[in-house]
Order: structure tokens, then C-alpha cells, then sequence
């Protein structure tokens, strides 16, 4: 005989960027089914990229995601430049590498003070936060600041910014302007050293668990633009044969595909699996900061990605000052080559993880076919899996209280939905008991 | 502290703000979080009733002003621009995509079905329209602030205008009165660079020719723009061909009339009277 069963609905996931649904079917002995429904309204980029010009590639994924912009820009570039087979001169390469630093400290900071934090403090927003602890949010909103003035020196402007370009950038500022900088990147500094404090010092529930982490990584440097796409199960290969290792799969309840490693399943990318990968490359300052607070690599619980992505932030600003102490003015402000019939990949570190990028293009320079692999559709899986593990542990807590601490879980990715999805809406069926 | 809650305390109730995104990136919307200054003051000057980026606290409309990110690209949007049209005093269109259906609008160019066997190998999963349009195509809209993204300063007059019982001062004038304005050096005329700055909407400070680089027009087109002519300059004096200047005016304000008219145009391999 049939018991009850439950429903819980939310409209949608709030505190993403973007809109989406998750569904998910348990019974007291179980999970039977958890779906992240992604009904991101097509936006197409793939099919229309085809006909227009390379150099116009940059500018048009940007568009993709507000959030990330430059993101988009750098596996645009540098996939466009593998396939000219330019290579960036040690100058234009620093300069990248600064300017993806603004870009992990706002993006961070926007997640870590506007949608993840008020979580571990119980408020609907980072106003309603601000009242009773503004001192964290003005910290938060400093750095952030500073970030956004790292990418408008160098970008032109924070969102969809319009210097770069395939070779190189349009113009590059002068040394001044980056020094006219230091001060602000002292102070943020010293700001996120505290915001790292106040980040570990948070309730995390307890949840881990043994992922595959996916990043790229160098021997040379914390990855941003380049390295070998490595796992901690043994994946290590060159960008270039992404495509044997990583599939997408279209799923009918998602508009975003899914990304799986061919041999494995699921996998993460983003601040976590980066951090785990890639721990010895950051500096000694923050990794001496996360073992005197207890959080040194590897880290397994979701919930405490807000405090690698504070350690992140504090990289990033201490990268950008000795990028900026060690600025030296390129010869050209950008490389140039004639087009020609090839194709070309690359794959860099978004803020949220690991974002590929393959295009091909004519002699004329126009593109005929492009790929693009957006980290939130490679964690999709894994964030299903989560909730599926996740669950069984909390199942004896009321159903509002699972209910919150199931999107507290999505938000734990800090999932750019713009990206790849569009309406999250979350259904928590309840079934009874079939047995009476 | 004071000052500010005398401010609060002369309005009767707080005005309700509400952010409703459509198909878009996000950008636009990014920009109110952006106003790192502004926007704990913003908070006390107006009621966040509907903003699902920055808040799960959702409070029922009907709304004074709301803000609209994004194109209508899907069926149900269909419906739900028509709700928030009902439960909105001001309706504010935000960004390119809001007012000219933004860069996803490239596919009323092309064969929708086409496109999605491109992205996806079942396409018969996806629920999509044939076209992207913006939202002036389905309701009325009390303003529009054109951008890709938009600026935020703009957005901060707008609202600021709006509780202020005022016209929102946002200039129609184009690009290059913006670029005088900052003393740049013309990069058409001193480097011969291909710009749209003639006929874009001013708004970002004349960024692109301030970093040597010709507009590419993301805030559309500005206040009795003549297409024409700038595209006949394009193509006769600084020897652009054809498909630069088709997809210079079709890129992130496509669907702009203005430019929708003149690069079909260019595409039937008409020239207009320059």
C-alpha cells in the first residue's frame, strides 16, 4: 500500500547566478533520485560563433557570463592564439596573469560575501547581513573593490571588459597606473588575511567525501592561464587531448550538458580541486596562514570552500602586487598573425573551475566550429552526487531545515548558472514509507 | 545614521525594488552589486523585495520599480514578462539584451533548428522560440538604459531618478561627443581605425578609443544615428569589406531597428543613399 508522500517546492535556488531547479525523490531508506534541472534558455553561442571573425571571439564569449567575463576572454585568446600559433611574450603573459587576478578577487569576493555567507549566518542577503555585521561585509566589499579596479586598469571595465585581444591587449597602461594601485592592493591585503580568519572560524556541517578533482597545473606557478589538465587520480595530460579524456551528455532534464571523465564518471573542478591539485605553488605566507587555522590541502567538505576561496583571494592580491612590482612594458602591446585554415584549444582556470575552449577557422579568418566547456557544467554531476551522499546524514532534520541545507550545498559551487543554466526551482519529494 | 533614517522616515513605505532576469548573462544585474559604495545605502533607501542573485527573501508584488535583465527566448518567459508587467509600477529594461534582444538575437538571422542540433545531439529536449526579442516587443516599458553591460552610474540615476520623482538624466548623444569630452584623439581620423562611435549611444565613457581601439557599439545606437553614411565611410574610405561592417551593427544590439535595417541591407548587397 502506498504511504504519503511529500513535496517541499522552492520558486528558485536564490543566490546563484542564474535560475534552476533540483529534484529530489527519498524515502526513509534512501535517496532515489536527485536531478539538478538546468533550464538555461539556449543561448546558442556555439552555432553562432560560426561565420564570425576570430577576433571577434573574445568579445562575444565574454557575453556568456557576467560573473567571468575575462574568463572567457583568456581560453578565447589563448585557444585562438594555439591555433595561429602565436605565443604571448613574457610581458603580455604577466599582464594576462595580472589581470585574472582581478577577476578571481571580485568574482570570489562576490560569492564569499553576497550569496555564500549569509548561509553560515543565517540571513536572506548580505544587506540584511550588513546590519548586524557590517564590519565583514565593508572588509568583503573593499577587497572586492580592489579587484574591480584591477580589471577596469586593465580590462577597461569590470563587466565584459575591452582590451584584450587575440596577440595581446588594445593598449597597455602605464607603469604609474599599476603603482597608483599598490596602496589599495596593500590594504586589501592585509583585509583578506583577516576575511581568511573570519572564514574558518564558521559552522561547517560536516560532509566529505573523496572527489576526483580536476585543474590544471604547472610546475611554474598557482594555474590561471596554462598548465597540464591533471587529476589526484592519475589523469595528467596535455590540453590538447582533453577531448579523449572529457565527454558532454545531453541529459533531458537540463539545458546544460554534462560533463564526464570517460573512464570515471564524475569529477570537480574550481577553488577546491585547484587548491588540492596545486597546494605547493601557493605562496609560503598562505600556506603557512591554512595550516596555523587547520586547513591545509587536501580539503573534502564543500561547505569549506568559502575559506579556499578567501585563501585564493589572498594569493591573488599578493600575485598581483609582484606582477605589478615586477611590471615590465611590453615591446608591442599585442602580437599579430594572418589568419589562416587551423584549429586551436586551450583551457584555463576560471574563478569556478576549468573552462576549454576549441575553435577551428578558414583562411579568412572566420570561425567554422566552436567548443566551449563551462565549469559549471562539469560540476553538475557532482553536485548531484553530493546531495545524494549528502542526504542519509541529515535525513533526521526537519524538512525546511534539509530543504535550506540542500541549497546551501548547490551554492557550495558558487554555480554560474548564466553559464549554463537558467531556472532552478527545488523539489524535495518525501516518499513514505511504502510498508506500513 | 541620523540623516539617514530621517530619509527613510519621510517616504510613507519604502519603495519596492525587484531585479527580474530573462535569457542574459547576468552582467547587468552584476552591476547593482557592483556599486560596492552605493549599495548598503541603496538598501536603506529602498525595500529589496525581489532579487533572486542577491537574496532568498522574497516578498509578494506588487512592485514600485523593477528592473528587467534579459530577452524573451522561451515560451514560458512569454508569460512571465506579462506578470511582472502586472505587478510593476516602473518598469526599467536593463542592457542590451532587455532592449535589443542582445546577442542571442543573432539567431533571428539564422535557422533556429540548425543552431540547436550545433549545441545539443537531442535537440527535441530543448524548448526554445524562433526569435529573441526584447521586452518592448511584449509589454510597454517606462525606460530603457541600453549597454553591454550597462554602466552603473547610470543605473544608480535611474533609481535615483525614479525616488526622486524626476526624468532619469541619461544622455543620447554618441560616442564621440564622449570621446571630446575626455580629450581623446580621434582613432578614425588619426589612425584610420574602422568606429562606430558616430552612431553609438554614449554611456561607457568612450572606453574602446580610449584604449586605442574603434567602438563596437554595445550601447546601440544612440538618437538619430545615420547608419548609412558611417557604413558607406567604412566600406569606401577606409576599405572594410562587406561582412566587418554586417557584423559590427549585428553583434550585441543586432536588433536594434536602426541597425537590424541596415545590415540586411548590407546583407541583400543594397547600399543606402549615403
Amino acid at each position: 500500500m502506498a504511504g504519503k508522500s511529500k513535496t517541499i517546492k522552492v520558486d528558485y535556488l536564490a543566490r546563484v547566478e542564474g535560475e534552476g531547479a533540483l529534484y529530489i525523490r527519498y524515502d526513509d531508506h534512501g535517496v532515489h533520485e536527485v536531478q539538478l534541472k538546468i533550464f538555461e534558455p539556449p543561448r546558442f553561442f556555439e552555432a553562432f560563433l560560426r561565420g564570425r571573425d576570430y577576433t571577434e571571439a573574445p568579445d562575444i564569449t565574454a557575453r556568456i557570463c557576467g560573473i567571468c567575463p575575462v574568463a572567457y576572454q583568456m581560453s578565447a585568446l589563448h585557444a585562438m592564439e594555439n591555433a595561429l600559433g602565436l605565443v604571448p611574450t613574457e610581458p603580455l603573459r604577466n599582464l594576462r596573469r595580472l589581470l585574472y587576478c582581478g577577476e578571481w578577487i571580485e568574482s570570489h569576493m562576490l560569492h564569499i560575501s553576497m550569496l555564500h555567507a549569509p548561509d553560515f549566518l543565517g540571513y536572506p542577503n548580505a544587506v540584511a547581513m550588513a546590519k548586524d555585521h557590517p564590519q565583514v561585509v565593508q572588509r568583503a566589499l573593499e577587497i572586492k573593490k580592489t579587484g574591480n579596479a584591477l580589471v577596469r586598469l586593465l580590462g577597461g571595465r569590470e563587466v565584459h571588459p575591452i582590451n584584450v585581444r587575440v596577440g595581446g591587449f588594445y593598449r597597455v597602461p602605464s607603469q604609474e597606473s599599476f603603482q597608483a594601485l599598490r596602496p589599495q592592493l596593500i590594504e586589501a591585503r592585509i583585509l583578506a588575511e583577516l576575511m581568511v580568519r573570519w572564514a574558518a572560524g564558521l559552522p561547517f556541517p560536516y560532509s566529505e567525501q573523496f572527489y576526483e578533482c580536476v585543474a590544471l597545473s604547472s610546475p611554474r606557478e598557482y594555474p590561471m592561464n596554462e598548465g597540464r589538465i591533471v587529476s589526484n587520480r592519475g589523469l595528467d595530460i596535455s590540453v590538447q587531448d582533453y577531448e579523449k579524456h572529457f565527454r558532454e551528455q545531453q541529459v533531458p532534464h537540463s539545458t546544460a550538458l554534462h560533463s564526464v571523465l570517460i573512464e570515471r564518471g564524475a569529477y570537480l573542478v574550481g577553488p577546491m580541486a585547484r587548491y588540492n591539485l596545486n597546494y605547493p605553488q601557493l605562496s609560503e605566507g598562505v600556506r603557512s596562514l591554512a595550516e596555523e587555522l587547520g586547513f591545509k590541502a587536501p580539503c573534502n567538505n564543500p561547505f569549506k570552500s568559502i575559506v579556499v576561496r578567501c585563501l585564493e583571494v589572498l594569493y591573488a592580491l599578493e600575485e598581483a602586487l609582484r606582477l605589478i612590482d615586477g611590471f615590465q612594458a611590453p615591446d608591442e602591446p599585442y602580437l599579430v598573425a594572418e589568419p589562416k585554415e587551423a584549429s586551436g584549444c586551450a583551457a584555463t582556470e576560471a574563478p569556478r573551475g576549468l573552462l576549454y575552449h576549441r575553435y577551428a577557422i578558414n583562411r579568412e579568418g572566420k570561425i567554422t566550429f566552436a567548443k566551449i566547456v563551462a565549469p559549471t557544467s562539469q560540476n553538475q554531476k557532482t553536485i548531484e552526487e553530493d546531495l545524494r551522499l549528502m542526504l542519509p546524514k541529515f535525513m533526521h532534520l526537519p524538512e525546511q531545515q534539509l530543504q535550506g541545507l540542500c541549497e546551501r550545498a548547490i551554492r557550495n559551487y558558487d554555480p554560474c548558472i548564466s553559464c549554463s543554466t537558467h531556472f532552478l526551482q527545488l523539489h524535495l519529494q518525501h516518499e513514505a514509507k511504502r510498508n506500513s | 545614521m541620523a540623516a539617514d533614517s530621517q530619509l527613510i522616515a519621510r517616504q510613507p513605505h519604502k519603495p519596492k525594488l525587484a531585479v527580474w532576469k530573462f535569457t542574459s548573462c547576468d552582467g547587468c544585474q552584476l552591476s547593482l552589486l557592483d556599486c560596492e559604495d552605493e549599495l548598503l545605502l541603496l538598501g536603506q533607501e529602498v525595500e529589496i523585495a525581489y532579487f533572486m542573485e542577491a537574496s532568498s527573501k522574497v516578498e509578494e508584488g506588487p512592485y514600485d520599480i523593477s528592473l528587467v535583465e534579459g530577452s524573451i527566448t522561451t515560451p514560458a518567459d512569454l508569460l512571465r514578462i506579462q506578470e511582472v508587467r502586472r505587478q510593476s509600477n516602473f518598469l526599467v529594461c536593463i542592457g542590451a539584451c532587455a532592449t535589443a534582444g542582445g546577442i542571442q538575437a543573432l539567431r533571428n538571422f539564422a535557422d533556429v533548428v540548425e543552431f540547436t542540433s550545433a549545441v545539443y545531439a537531442e535537440p527535441t529536449y530543448i524548448d526554445t522560440l524562433k526569435d529573441s526579442t526584447p521586452i518592448s516587443a511584449h509589454v510597454p516599458v517606462d525606460f530603457e538604459l541600453q549597454g553591454c553591460p550597462i554602466n552603473k552610474l547610470q543605473l544608480l540615476e535611474v533609481i535615483s531618478a525614479f525616488l526622486n520623482h524626476r526624468a532619469p538624466q541619461i544622455s543620447a548623444h554618441s560616442v564621440c561627443i564622449e570621446c571630446k569630452l575626455k580629450n581623446n584623439v580621434c582613432v578614425w581620423v588619426a589612425h584610420g581605425t574602422p568606429c562606430m562611435g558616430p552612431v553609438t549611444h554614449a554611456g561607457c565613457g568612450a572606453l574602446c578609443p580610449s584604449y586605442n581601439r574603434g567602438c563596437y557599439a554595445c550601447y546601440g545606437p544612440k538618437e538619430n544615428p545615420n547608419g548609412e553614411s558611417l557604413c558607406h565611410w567604412w566600406e569606401e574610405k577606409l576599405g572594410a569589406d562587406r561582412s566587418t561592417v554586417i557584423e559590427n551593427l549585428r553583434n550585441f544590439n543586432g536588433l536594434a531597428p536602426h541597425f537590424k535595417v541596415i545590415s540586411e541591407k548590407r546583407e541583400r548587397g543594397q547600399k543606402g543613399k549615403s
